[in-house]
């Protein structure tokens, strides 16, 4: 018997007039956490997809436990036994967790389906294994972390053994993370492989034995992560040295920006308001950050300052000018830059052109139209000029669909285009979500540049380590309300975590002390 | 060599769809024992062929299919399904006609008439749609209905549109011709055409009707407000996101979309070739251009393409009656035709792939591309096709 479970051994994919794979050699053993690291476009998920069988590959071979296999497609991969999580998770919304994991190999008896059966099965793996789950809930009405632990029970329904997790940590919050690294070492314990693709250095670092790097399609080799480090790594990774620690010059604050009066927001799936009574100020030169767990309010903030959606109570004024009641063009106009949270739903459309997207807020200005006619000159220029500014890379330059573009050019697309706009405000919402070390070194640098120059920069984030990194002040949201102020220079992030979490507030008692209350994701299924 | 490539491969696949298109309404008139099918096929496919006499009727039959297919292909391209045309074509039909019967106006003010008359009617579904989220198909089957009531009670209550009002033995279940009414000025101008395709109803309708498309065509792709309709057609939490007013550009694509189809009633009812009847049935002009547009995938010069072929195949397809064909079967057969013709992508995308041009990845993710050697710096991402979730 062969010491590794799964080898993928000196695999080679092309796609037309390119290398996605080159010769690619991945070994995973049994009972280890191994890492799969790379930038995005290094050919992770093309080496995954050869594995599940999507692709055939050109060169090389797979072996599971010492024999050549032959894997044609998804079915084969899971009579092998490999189970994936997705990145974005593959449940049918309006189905139960419950008809979720048993989608595909329902128990039956002359076709009738046998659902105490499957129940049975689902709970007492929802027990071995600490996944806790409704299985009577609807998918869309659960939370992501909750949505993820079905994911990973339709792994274990089907017997799989090697568990492949497709960045599961994209979408959770630092408390979710710490649960499911606690789950993949019940897994290893078991004797379950786990192959874990990310860009997340500290988790790889926290969580995996051994890590395999590529980059751009070429295998840099494999390392024990405990003969190894998170510098070691991350040049394996990028080719080159990153900066971990954003360099920032000396502050000099000047007039206030943004002036936020007592402003609330009603919920959309409650009573109640998702936004309570929030009052800050910003100022040029400094970099305001708003941390807080996912589904705290901010997204309802963020919607009601930039005109997405109405408050219900308060005012907003920017660079002394009232915006209440603003549209979002003269928003944008007054000087409000604003980096949306969803790049696909907000930040972009899809289907129209780099080009077209890079002038998205700036179309209408004498610049790029006279008289109602789009000057398309003008605006190649423009979008030449950005692209090549801030290394903006694509298949066809200015003409490339914006939907076949990685994330991470996606998104400097959208940092591209609002930080080149007039303005005195940047309203940044979670700008790295989803990115590679260097892509998310980048945008720091940006963000941090605005500020050096004078700009007021207002940061959204649900990252600890980019909120101590990059601001010069935190304010902390639970439950739609502010609960405190720190200075990054002399907090730790346990104590952020402490106010995060609802166990601590600055400015009232907090009657249960240390207990989590729902988060709004969470409320909306009792209701 | 990719953009040659490309081109051949569309005319090839366009070639494969018709030829199948074709071979299966053989096969359906060999099926049902038709007179010789084959003699049959070829006067379906020369006699609207230039040089013939019905030519002209190809063309001045386009020109308010092209109209239609302009609306639907209009709003579809600003994310709206505009299945009200119908009613659109009647509303402007008669705005046109009662100027030009009643109020004896010269052909361009009807013309003008009928385009405010079908704007009214795209702007109500396109209101609803805008302030109450009202899906604009059910507004619009429900508009082409009052539209066609309430233009039919019109003209039956208004004299001077019937033929009866100047001639005692005139019907009363049509409506006059222009001649007829003592206004030959309200029939578009033929310059000449007429006698050059040999057919009395050929006039400038169908270069208005081209000129009309290149008009859209500017506007979609060349304007700012193209610019703001398409994006709030392809996304609209962007549009919105950007300080687009969608709710304005989705009841301005609506009237633009209804104006459109008013146009199309006049270029229809101006020409001379036929007089609206009374009756209670949708015009089928604006179901017509829900084809003409899907197959010229909406965009505006494609359309006129398009509707030049579906009206050579009509034309084609009435000459068949003279091997006594019935009009059913030349219908299925026209359409088992035109079915085959919306093939084409499919067609197309599987030559691409076999080919080898397809390069979309099942990956979100792209791939890199690895420069020859001494290039290295010259690293470029290609397109992966990016996989919906």
């Amino acid at each position: 018997m062969s010491e590794y479970v799964i080898e993928m051994l000196n695999i080679t994919k092309r796609f037309p007039g390119i290398l996605a794979n080159d010769n690619i050699t991945l070994q995973l053993k049994q009972g280890e956490v191994h890492a799969l690291l790379g930038e995005n476009g290094a050919g992770k998920s093309t080496l995954m997809s050869v594995l599940f069988g999507l692709y055939q590959p050109e060169g090389g071979q797979i072996k599971k436990n010492g024999q050549v296999v032959k894997i044609d497609n998804p079915n084969d991969a899971n009579e092998l036994n490999i189970g994936m999580v997705h990145q974005h998770f593959k449940l049918v919304e309006v189905f139960t967790v419950l008809d979720n994991i048993m989608l595909g190999v329902e128990p039956n008896k002359l076709g009738f389906i046998q659902k105490a059966e499957a129940r049975k099965k689902v709970m007492a793996l929802s027990d071995k294994y600490g996944l806790q789950v409704d299985p009577d809930a609807l998918i869309e009405d659960i939370s992501v972390g909750m949505q993820q632990r079905v994911e990973i029970l339709k792994m274990l329904y089907r017997d799989n053994e090697i568990l492949i997790f497709d960045e599961p940590t994209a979408v959770l919050t630092p408390q979710e993370i710490d649960e499911l690294m606690e789950i993949m070492r019940n897994f290893t314990k078991e004797g379950k492989s786990i192959l874990f693709i990310t860009h997340k250095l500290n988790e790889i670092m926290a969580a995996a034995d051994r890590c395999t790097v590529l980059r751009k399609g070429k295998y840099m080799g494999t390392v024990d992560i405990k003969d190894s480090s998170k510098e070691e790594l991350s040049r394996m990774m990028v080719g080159r040295d990153v900066n971990f620690k954003v360099d920032k010059e000396e502050q000099q604050l000047g007039d206030v920006v943004l002036d936020v009066k007592e402003v609330s927001v009603a919920s959309k799936i409650h009573a109640g308001n998702a936004v309570k009574d929030v009052s800050f100020q910003v100022r040029a030169g400094e970099i305001l950050c708003l941390a807080g767990i996912e589904g705290n309010g901010q997204t309802q903030f963020v919607h009601a300052l930039t005109g997405l959606d109405k408050m219900s109570h308060g005012s907003i004024a920017l660079c002394g000018q009232d915006i209440t009641k603003m549209s979002i063009r003269n928003r944008s106009k007054t000087g409000m830059s604003h980096i949306p949270e969803d790049r696909h739903k907000h930040g972009l459309v899809l289907d129209y052109t780099l080009e077209q997207n890079l002038v998205l807020q700036r179309y209408w200005e004498p610049a790029f139209q006279s008289s109602g006619f789009i000057k398309e000159k003008d605006i190649r220029e423009y979008a030449l000029k950005l692209i090549d500014q801030y290394d903006i890379r694509s298949g066809q330059g200015p003409v490339t669909t914006s939907r076949s573009m990685s994330g991470g050019n996606q998104q400097k697309a959208i940092v591209a285009r609002e930080i080149d706009k007039v303005h005195k405000l940047l309203v940044a919402v979670q700008p790295t979500r989803g990115l590679d070390v260097g892509a998310i070194e980048y945008i720091h640098k940006q963000l941090v540049a605005q500020r050096d120059e004078g700009g007021a920069v207002l940061l959204i984030s649900l990252e600890l380590d980019e909120v101590m990194n990059v601001s010069d002040r935190i304010l902390v949201m639970y439950e739609g309300e502010i609960v405190g102020e720190f200075d990054p220079k002399t907090t730790t992030v346990q104590e952020l975590g402490l106010y995060m979490a609802g166990a601590k507030n600055q400015y009232r008692e907090v009657e249960q002390f240390g207990v989590e209350q729902p988060k709004e994701s969470e409320v909306s299924q009792h209701e | 060599m990719n953009k040659m490539m490309k081109s051949s491969i569309s005319l090839i696949a366009a070639l494969i769809s018709i030829v199948a298109g074709l071979l299966v309404g053989l096969g359906v008139m060999f099926a049902i024992g038709g007179q010789e099918p084959l003699r049959a096929m070829g006067i379906l496919l020369t006699s609207g062929l230039p040089g013939n006499p019905e030519f002209g009727k190809v063309l001045y039959q386009a020109a308010p299919l092209i109209m239609t297919g302009l609306s639907v292909g209009f709003a579809f391209k600003t994310g709206l399904f505009n299945i009200g045309a119908s009613g659109q074509f009647t509303v402007g039909s008669f705005v046109a006609l009662l100027l030009g019967l009643v109020f004896k106006m010269p052909w361009y003010v009807c013309m003008i008439g009928a385009a405010a008359g079908g704007a009214i009617w795209g702007f109500f579904p396109g209101f609803f749609k805008a302030f109450f989220n009202v899906n604009e198909v059910i507004t619009s089957i429900m508009f082409n209905w009052i539209g066609l009531y309430a233009v039919c009670v019109s003209i039956a209550n208004i004299p001077p549109m019937l033929p009866r009002f100047y001639h005692p033995s005139g019907i009363t279940n049509e409506t006059a011709k222009f001649e007829l009414a003592g206004n030959p000025g309200g029939l578009i101008p033929k310059i000449g055409l007429d006698k050059l395709f040999g057919s009395p109803y050929m006039g400038a309708g169908v270069i208005i009707a081209i000129l009309l498309a290149v008009l859209v065509w500017v506007i979609l792709n060349k304007t700012t407000f193209g610019y703001e309709l398409k994006a709030c057609g392809l996304n609209k939490s962007a549009s919105i996101y950007a300080g687009i007013n969608a709710k304005r550009n989705i009841i301005l694509s609506m009237v633009i979309a209804g104006a459109l189809s008013g146009i199309a009633g006049s270029l229809y009812y101006q020409s001379g070739v036929s007089q609206f009847g009374i009756k209670i049935e949708l015009a089928p002009m604006g179901f017509n251009g829900i084809p003409v547009a899907l197959l010229a995938t909406s965009h505006p010069l494609g359309i006129i393409f398009s509707a030049i072929f579906i009206s050579f195949i009509n034309v084609g397809g009435e000459k068949m009656q003279q091997l006594e064909y019935s009009t059913q079967v030349i219908a299925i057969i026209i359409a088992v035709i035109i079915y085959f013709s919306a093939f084409f992508f499919l067609v197309k995308g599987f030559l691409a792939k076999v080919i080898g041009l397809d390069k979309s990845n099942v990956n979100a993710e792209p791939a890199p591309v690895i420069a020859p050697a001494g290039e290295e710096s010259e690293t470029v991402l290609i397109e992966p096709a990016e996989r919906e979730e």
